[in-house]
């Protein structure tokens, strides 16, 4: 597999605090890669030194292959989490200025300024004054400016927040595009719902350290314990007083007709089809499968048990 | 290279379109002009008033080549303060008897006028004496002392009248009234009008002001870049030194601009004032009828014309400080001074989250530079001592008070090792900037002190 970016034993050290502690990502050609972590973690510092806005005290970036250097600046679109446009400069001299920064020609900055502007369907703001628009509107264009060069590789700091879900949707929507087209994508967020939808890999930061890093459905799977769901047409409280010794019932949801009953075996030598065997007598069964955790249940986990384990 | 000239491009354009720019760069120059003028119409409306000047000579040579005017009236009290005992002038006698008598002023002329190459006589009076009178005073003075010396030599070296105008072309000597104003006690007062002096005085005091205000537009600038949160995205496409220099160059680039239409400005409206004046005055527009003129007190001027030669003088005087030196230092010390003082205005911004946090560092900015000035009162009364010596070579206040000096006349020695002094310092403040602003400017809800400032300086990258 080819990796876009790779981080090598990254170490970078505040006066008296380690930022970031031999952390080591690989990021595939091609695909979202989410970047997690408590707040605090390390994660923006880490952005840092991949813009080369700050250089890491030890360790290696590799961009394409090549040592990370100024002239991959222009290669690179980034939105961190902290943005924010000039107020009192309008909006389309303002998006002129600032992909002219990344390297642009007037010319082709302005040619694909009014492209995406006619895209997103915004072209009257172009003579606004950014303090005019609302947080939404200027995160918009915001989003335009860092991938209208054009970059192989762009990071996204939070990308989401201000935004409403339809606008939320539309940008969702518009970063898959950009991956189909064949960029590679880094993105950094909490929140662990979009995490799934849309990332291809993750990695997790946790206090200086990475502590997780794989294809998200293995990571997912990895953290698959005991829990089994099974719906079926029956009654709840037979399962509960006969079974209890053996099971632990962790959810019940009952519609009309069915009940959905979330488990956890106690026993580790029950196995799947042991469980379906002893449902069987209890009713009808329509669905039956292993719980795949959610991001967020791995996350709390692998954070959670982290920090319990030096307090 | 290129993403620098945008950033400059940017602050500068962004800057000159605001309304407060073009209000301050038409209000500028309406100010100077006025200050330029003022003297000159001051003069006419003093200028009605009847004078009697009392004159002690000790060189016995000028008292009869100043001429009485319309309004002047020179009366020689030589015979009655000399003193046969110690064979000198009583010129204490002659302050204090000044009190009881009409006499406007005293005109004082010691033996060493005549012995240096500027010759310097008094005036002592209770009111600040008019420059139409000094002026009067001094050109009569020069005329009658180039005769003697010219007819002196002519006759030396046997000359021609035409080697004699040669010569005059070359000849010039100086004659400065120092004025000297008593108060009510009798008190001397050593005070001057001179325009150099005015014109250093506007300049230092310009220097500070362009400093403050441009200085402070530099740090609003990087605060705006912090508050806004628009640093981060900039920085991601250009260093943080490349967005610092550019600002500070962009803002400099707005000072000079707004400095010399403010020159530009004045001068064309000085220009057509000088214009306006003269036109007024004009001799034969102003007085139709010479006839009534020729009987007042005046028997050696003609009348009608005087006062025209005088507005004249006075444009002569005003234009005879040399601006184009002055202006020229003026532009080397502000953006020598403004480099040096906008780097530390950087850090300060960079430091703080908002404009209110800013007071704590202003401190180090502000004390030199009020420094300056204090010191600069004091240049303006004894431009050779020490104290101006150190001050206008010492980077932190050069710029004031160097530009208080030059019109003094300063030393070549001391202007390279002030100009070299400070553009030393401000590459090494600029330098020294760069490395807290990169820190600083990705700093956000910190409480920063100057031990924490400190501490980013030394930081890696």
């Amino acid at each position: 597999m080819k990796h876009a970016l790779i981080i090598e034993n990254i170490e970078k050290r505040f006066a008296n605090h380690l930022a970031l502690d031999d952390v080591s990502i690989q990021v595939p050609e091609a695909s979202i890669y989410g970047l997690l972590g408590p707040n605090g973690a390390g994660k923006t510092t880490l952005i840092r030194i991949v813009n080369q806005i700050t250089a890491p005290d030890r360790g290696k970036v590799y961009f394409n292959g090549e040592p990370i250097s100024s002239k991959h600046i222009s290669l690179i679109g980034y939105l961190p989490e902290e943005r924010g446009l000039y107020k009192k400069m309008k909006v389309g001299e303002q998006a002129l200025y600032l992909c002219q920064l990344k390297g642009l020609s007037r010319q082709d900055a302005l040619k694909g300024l009014k492209k995406w502007f006619e895209k997103f369907e915004i072209q009257s703001w172009w003579d606004k004054k950014v303090e005019e628009l609302s947080k939404g509107m200027a995160q918009k264009v915001q989003f335009i400016i860092t991938v209208l060069h054009n970059p192989t590789l762009l990071i996204f700091d939070e990308p989401f927040s201000g935004f409403d879900p339809i606008n939320a949707n539309l940008l969702k929507q518009e970063i898959l595009e950009l991956k189909r087209n064949g960029a590679t994508i880094i993105f950094s967020t909490h929140n662990m719902s979009s995490v799934e939808e849309i990332c291809d890999y993750v990695a997790l930061i946790n206090r200086s350290r990475k502590v997780l890093e794989g294809e998200i459905n293995e990571v997912r799977t990895n953290y698959t314990s005991n829990i089994y769901e099974i719906q079926f047409e029956g009654f709840v409280n037979i399962i509960e007083t006969s079974l209890s010794h053996e099971y632990k019932i962790l959810q019940v949801d009952k519609n009309l007709k069915d009940t959905i009953i979330k488990i956890e075996l106690l026993n580790k030598n029950i196995s799947s089809n042991d469980i379906l065997k002893r449902f069987l007598e209890f009713g009808n069964i329509s669905m039956f499968r292993r719980y795949l955790p959610k991001m967020e249940d791995v996350f709390i986990k692998v954070v959670g048990e982290a920090n319990s384990l030096t307090e | 290279m290129n993403k620098v000239l945008l950033i400059i491009k940017r602050e500068f354009n962004s800057r000159v379109k605001k309304r407060s720019f073009i209000i301050m760069t038409i209000l500028g120059p309406l100010l100077f002009a006025a200050l330029m003028i003022a003297p000159i119409v001051l003069m006419r409306l003093e200028d009605d008033e009847f004078k009697k000047v009392a004159v002690i000579d000790e060189t016995g040579m000028f008292f009869n080549s100043i001429p009485n005017t319309k309004y002047l009236q020179f009366e020689n009290v030589s015979l009655q303060y000399y003193d046969n005992l110690t064979a000198s002038y009583n010129l204490t006698k002659a302050k204090e008897d000044l009190k009881n008598t009409d006499y406007y002023a005293l005109l004082y002329i010691p033996h060493t006028a005549v012995q240096t190459n500027i010759g310097v006589v008094q005036l002592i009076s209770f009111r600040q004496p008019n420059m139409a009178l000094k002026l009067h005073i001094s050109n009569s003075m020069e005329k009658k002392l180039e005769d003697i010396k010219l007819t002196i030599k002519a006759e030396e070296f046997g000359l021609t009248e035409e080697d004699v105008t040669n010569i005059l072309t070359v000849v010039n000597t100086r004659i400065e009234v120092v004025t000297t104003t008593l108060d009510e006690k009798g008190e001397e007062k050593q005070s001057s009008t001179e325009i150099a002096m005015i014109i250093g005085y506007i300049c230092g005091f310009l220097i500070y002001m362009f400093v403050f205000m441009y200085g402070s537009m530099v740090m609003r600038g990087v605060i705006e870049e912090k508050t806004s949160r628009i640093v981060e995205v900039i920085v991601s496409s250009v260093k943080p030194f490349q967005l610092m220099i550019g600002k500070i160059i962009g803002v400099a680039l707005v000072g000079l601009t707004q400095f010399l239409l403010w020159v530009v400005l004045t001068f064309v409206l000085v220009f057509f004032g000088q214009r306006i004046l003269l036109k007024d005055y004009n001799p034969e527009k102003f007085n139709p009828n010479p006839a009534v003129v020729g009987s007042t007190l005046d028997n050696q001027t003609n009348a009608p014309d005087e006062k025209a030669l005088k507005y004249e003088e006075a444009f002569k005087a005003v234009f005879s400080v040399n601006y184009v030196q002055v202006v020229t230092f003026f532009i080397f010390y502000f953006i020598g001074g403004y480099l040096l003082y906008a780097a530390m205005f950087a850090i300060v911004g960079s430091a703080v989250d908002n404009e209110t946090d800013t007071q704590q560092f202003m401190l180090p900015i502000s004390l030199p530079l009020i420094l300056g000035i204090i010191v600069m009162m004091q240049v303006i009364n004894n431009p050779a001592s020490s104290l101006s010596y150190w001050f206008s070579i010492i980077p932190f206040t050069s710029p004031i008070v160097m530009m208080v000096r030059i019109p003094f006349g300063v030393p070549i020695s001391d202007l390279i090792i002030s100009m070299l002094l400070l553009i030393i310092s401000f590459v090494f403040m600029t330098w020294f900037a760069a490395k807290i602003y990169r820190v600083g400017i990705l700093m956000y809800g910190k409480k920063v002190n100057y031990k924490e400032l400190w501490k980013w300086f030394k930081y890696k990258n």
